[in-house]
């Protein structure tokens, strides 16, 4: 047997020595690891770790590990930009430290890891933790499936890390556009790694999003009507369903290149009858709802928060729900914005260009649906509430210079320079990811019991938002200047001192982010002072605070019967806050299974057998997951049954704290 | 007890063991019925060559939408009744869906052939 | 007659439980759902195979390649098999055991049949010098039927574990509620060759 069949393309030359620069970063990733493993089996925590949370199906527990995944992701893709941030800030007229090839492979992997593997995960983490509650729900439609979700976008993560390691990552940017991306100028297997880690995370995705979508609609608490459910459950529910109908075009888009490459086929090619341009067709049909995938549910926690925290209820809840369907309908009829300078006629652009314009009037509804809600309020500003300003002025600027490049003729003006690059991070960075940051903060005390600390949070915040207006203001002034996006290096003086401001934008974001690990570190050691069991700090209306922190594994020991919108808030009004019977029951919940583990190592083997064209492993890959399948279907006994009397004395525990914290505050 | 399948919002209502067996076979075979001749029909203009070019497509087109109806209805079990409203919006705005993606693709695509060859 | 509620779609299965009927209509709701997504799929197959139907690149055409008589076959084999699975859900909601194993087992022999003549066909297409890698036209052909062909495959080895799991568990609430479900995708399956012939194969016979 020769080594092509058993190891297939990989070789010895896969490791990364082709540059110290990308040496050191997989010895960080190795060692990082190697620290991890170390530390875990040093404590002894393995066992525990299986069995607490890689096992569980509790959607809580499923939820903070996507969090924590993303997190982690965050850190890797920021690194990322920290490398093109320096790298522009010093190649004017010189080489910079990273080779164009490198620089390549850099902000491929920033795009990609920030949309598919911290996003994504971030969203459906708080979507997983707060969404049942949120409904008053004792778990999700389809447990089992939602764990499945998280291990595949695990095992999507973890083939683009793998690609750090082994071999390299795509040069094509997050979008692949071939012929590029095709084999005859891509021969290495870089795209194959941004495929497979695509094509698998986004099943992954597509899996907790049916979970999600039958979850809203089929498990509400009892009497809860869809014009009851939280504004935060709407942009859940609406961005479920842009995943149901978006990620096919991902999975076609990718899957047919896949084909090109690996069989031989034309769909792409220059040669053989292939269309280049249809790939940009589907990819963006996929891509633009993306978008609002991420957006909708940070919409949501704005949503949320801002009422909260203006103590009021929030203004102009049915128009919201409305705007919210709008944009998600909308958000299918504006792709081709994306490649207006591809070339169709006048009258395709003219109505891409239109629609475009059109979907940015229930965002703006949105906005002055916040304002109003804070408009004689009482404020208060704690860190969701900062974030929550900070959004929504940064993401009026954005959606302006988004306005204009919706203008068919100012976008051939404008089109891949660094003004569409400030113009999209102006979206997602105050839009999607101070969305989360809010949400991480709102909901943290209700997954831990205790407080994030509010003296690192601000300092984070200040250091977050001077960062982004200092990295990308000077971008959409480059752009004016006709910088265009993706160089590695320049030969405009008058260009530079604005990519070193950029770059300094960059470090404070980066003393950001050192101040919320700093601010996590803090939080958990001066637990005690703000640990509250009771579960409301922060006097919510909806109805994940009306149960400890952190709640049960059934959530709620009595289902509530829901008759108003805002749950929670009207009965407290009612003076009825609690439902606390004297009598529990049993109740049944899902047992553990190794099959969400099963799936995402199955899925990383497979992915990676692929990248490297080993088939057998491959088979193996195939032949395991349809047999785990099948022997899945045979277990009979998922569920298991918490005991009244486990039941009542968990529940007592939680009326002492309630009762304690009454008794503090009057 | 009570599982997780708890908090229907609309109560229960349990099916009673039926007699309708007969009907729903009915159904099944009305089902085939129609999906035979509708093929048929389909088939029968573009081999015979009854019909050309765009009439033909235009028919053909028509008589595969009917069937796909018929299939709804007939074997799949969907019509207007309230209790399945919900998965009768989500095929309708599946189809809108598939009209703008294959719809705006074909202009787009259409648009580009033109001017990169016309 | 009592008059019948549905909670979900395909034929309605008899529960003897209240949490029997409510976890059907959950658990079908959710595959209504990922049919939706798979359509989705396939309207994008479609649409690249329709960008790309003259991109022959001096290959074969259409109307050169495809043996129309072999397509009416399998658009009948898979139709009397939607039809043949209908009598099994009948079948199933009576509660009559062997009926239900000899209707699948109809409907897996009709559904192999289906791949069998759909490799045939590729066979000779592959024979005749049409390959995928023959041009645009060609790729988005084979990918579009073998797609399809694929589902197919998947829906006959669900059968298969079907049969085997109503020998072991008999019709108990999981595996009806399975069987529907399986309905639901064969019946769907159905749907797409609908397309597939009125977009691939009659268009191409008529020109």
């Amino acid at each position: 047997m020769n080594s092509s069949m058993l190891f297939g393309k990989l070789t010895l030359d896969a490791l990364p020595f082709y540059s110290p620069i990308a040496a050191g970063g997989a010895g960080v990733i190795v060692l990082g690891g190697a620290v991890v493993v170390g530390l875990i089996t040093w404590l002894r925590a393995w066992p525990y770790l299986w069995r607490e949370w890689f096992t569980t199906t509790d959607h809580k527990k499923i939820g903070m590990m996507y969090v924590i995944l993303a997190l982690v992701m965050l850190l890797r893709g920021f690194v990322d930009a920290l490398m093109m941030r320096a790298q522009q800030a010093i190649a004017m007229n010189a080489e910079g430290y990273l080779t164009p090839d490198h620089f390549q492979q850099v902000f491929s992997s920033h795009g990609t890891i920030m949309i598919f593997f911290m996003g994504m995960p971030f969203l459906f983490g708080i979507m997983n933790y707060v969404v049942p509650l949120q409904l008053g729900a004792r778990d999700v439609a389809f447990p089992l499936l939602n764990a499945i979700g998280l291990w595949l976008t695990a095992a999507g993560a973890a083939l683009v890390m793998a690609s750090l390691v082994i071999g390299v990552f795509s040069t094509g940017g997050w979008t692949g556009y071939p012929p590029y991306t095709e084999l005859s100028y891509s021969p290495t297997v870089g795209v194959d790694y941004w495929i497979m880690a695509l094509l698998v995370s986004g099943i992954g995705t597509t899996l907790s999003a049916i979970n999600f979508i039958v979850t809203i609609y089929k498990m509400r608490a009892p009497g809860m009507k869809l014009m009851q459910m939280p504004l935060f459950c709407w942009t859940a529910l609406c961005s479920s369903l842009l995943v149901i109908f978006a990620i096919p075009g991902l999975t076609v888009a990718g899957g047919l290149l896949a084909l090109d490459r690996y069989l031989g086929m034309h769909f792409f090619t220059n040669d053989g009858g292939g269309n280049v341009m249809n790939y940009a067709n589907i990819f963006w049909i996929f891509g633009h709802p993306e978008v609002y995938i991420l957006i909708l549910p940070a919409f949501g926690i704005f949503s949320t928060v801002i009422p909260t925290f203006s103590q009021k209820k929030l203004f102009g809840y049915n128009v919201l729900v409305y705007a919210t369907m709008c944009i998600a309908v909308l958000s299918f009829t504006v792709w081709l914005h994306h490649f207006f300078t591809m070339g169709a006629d006048a009258n395709v652009n003219a109505f891409f260009g239109i629609m475009t314009m059109v979907i940015a009037v229930p965002t703006g509804v949105k906005v002055y649906d916040w304002i109003l809600t804070m408009f004689r309020g009482r404020l208060r500003f704690e860190t969701p509430m900062l974030w929550s300003i900070a959004f929504i002025v940064t993401f009026v600027i954005g959606g302006m210079t988004g306005v204009i490049l919706s203008i068919p003729p100012l976008d051939y003006v404008f089109h891949n320079t660094l003004f569409l690059i400030a113009h999209f991070h102006n979206m997602l960075v105050p839009g999607m990811l101070f969305g989360l940051f809010a949400g991480y903060a709102y909901w943290f005390p209700k997954a831990t019991g205790f407080r994030l600390d509010e003296t690192w949070g601000r300092r984070a915040f200040v250091f977050w938002v001077a960062g982004f207006y200092l990295a990308f203001m000077p971008l959409y002034v480059l752009g004016f200047m006709g910088a265009a996006r993706r160089m590695a290096y320049y030969d405009q003086p008058e260009w530079q001192i604005y990519f070193v401001v950029a770059a300094i934008g960059a470090l404070s974001v980066l003393l950001g982010i050192g101040c919320q690990v700093i601010q996590l570190v803090v939080s958990i050691r001066h637990r005690e002072g703000t640990m509250d069991l009771a579960g409301d700090p922060w006097g919510g209306q909806t109805l994940e605070w009306s149960t400890s922190s952190p709640p049960p594994e059934y959530n709620f020991a009595v289902l509530r019967q829901v008759s108003a919108l805002d749950a929670f808030q009207a009965a407290k009004e009612d003076g009825r806050p609690y439902i606390w019977p004297t009598h529990y029951e049993p109740i049944e919940v899902p047992r553990n299974t190794a099959l969400g583990p099963i799936f995402g190592g199955l899925a990383f083997v497979l992915g990676f057998a692929v990248v490297w064209h080993i088939w057998w492993l491959a088979a193996v890959g195939v032949v395991g997951v349809i047999g785990t399948i099948i022997v899945r279907s045979f277990a009979t006994e998922t569920t298991r049954i918490i005991s009244a009397e486990e039941i009542t004395a968990t529940e007592l525990r939680w009326h002492a704290a309630v009762r304690a914290r009454q008794e503090a505050n009057s | 007890m009570s599982g997780p399948w708890e908090g229907d919002y609309r109560g229960h209502v349990v099916a009673q063991p039926s007699s309708d067996a007969q009907s729903e076979t009915r159904s099944y075979v009305w089902g085939l019925g129609l999906a035979v001749v509708l093929t048929a029909i389909a088939f029968g203009l573009a081999v015979f060559k009854v019909l050309a070019g765009s009439a033909l497509l235009a028919a053909i087109g028509i008589l595969a939408l009917i069937q796909i109806a018929a299939q709804f209805r007939f074997f799949l079990h969907i019509d207007l009744s309230r209790s399945k409203r919900e998965d009768l919006q989500l095929i309708l705005f599946t189809g809108l869906l598939i009209l703008i993606m294959v719809g705006g693709s074909l202009w787009i695509m259409a648009s580009l052939d033109q001017r990169m060859m016309g | 007659m009592s008059v019948q509620v549905r909670h979900h779609p395909g034929i309605n299965l008899s529960h003897a439980r209240p949490e029997d009927e409510r976890h059907t209509e959950v658990t079908v709701f959710g595959f209504w759902t990922f049919l939706m997504n798979d359509a989705i799929l396939f309207a994008l197959l479609f649409a690249t195979y329709a960008t790309m139907v003259n991109r022959t690149a001096g290959g074969p055409t259409g109307p050169e390649l495809f043996d129309i008589g072999n397509a009416f076959v399998e658009t009948l084999v898979l139709l009397v098999s939607s039809f043949t699975f209908g009598m099994g859900a009948v079948a199933l909601k009576e509660g009559r055991e062997r009926a239900v194993t000899l209707w699948l087992g109809v409907t897996l022999v009709l559904g192999l049949g289906f791949v069998g003549l759909e490799l045939r066909e590729f066979a000779s297409l592959i024979g005749q010098g049409a390959t995928a890698q023959t041009s645009g036209f060609l790729s988005s052909f084979f990918v579009l039927l073998s797609t399809h062909g694929l589902h197919m495959l998947v829906g006959c080895i669900w059968i298969v574990v079907m049969l085997v799991q109503v020998s072991t568990f008999g019709l108990s609430r999981q595996v009806r509620s399975r069987i529907l479900r399986l309905g639901l995708f064969w019946h769907f399956l159905d749907l797409v060759w609908i397309v597939i012939f009125t977009t691939v194969y009659l268009p191409a016979v008529a020109s």
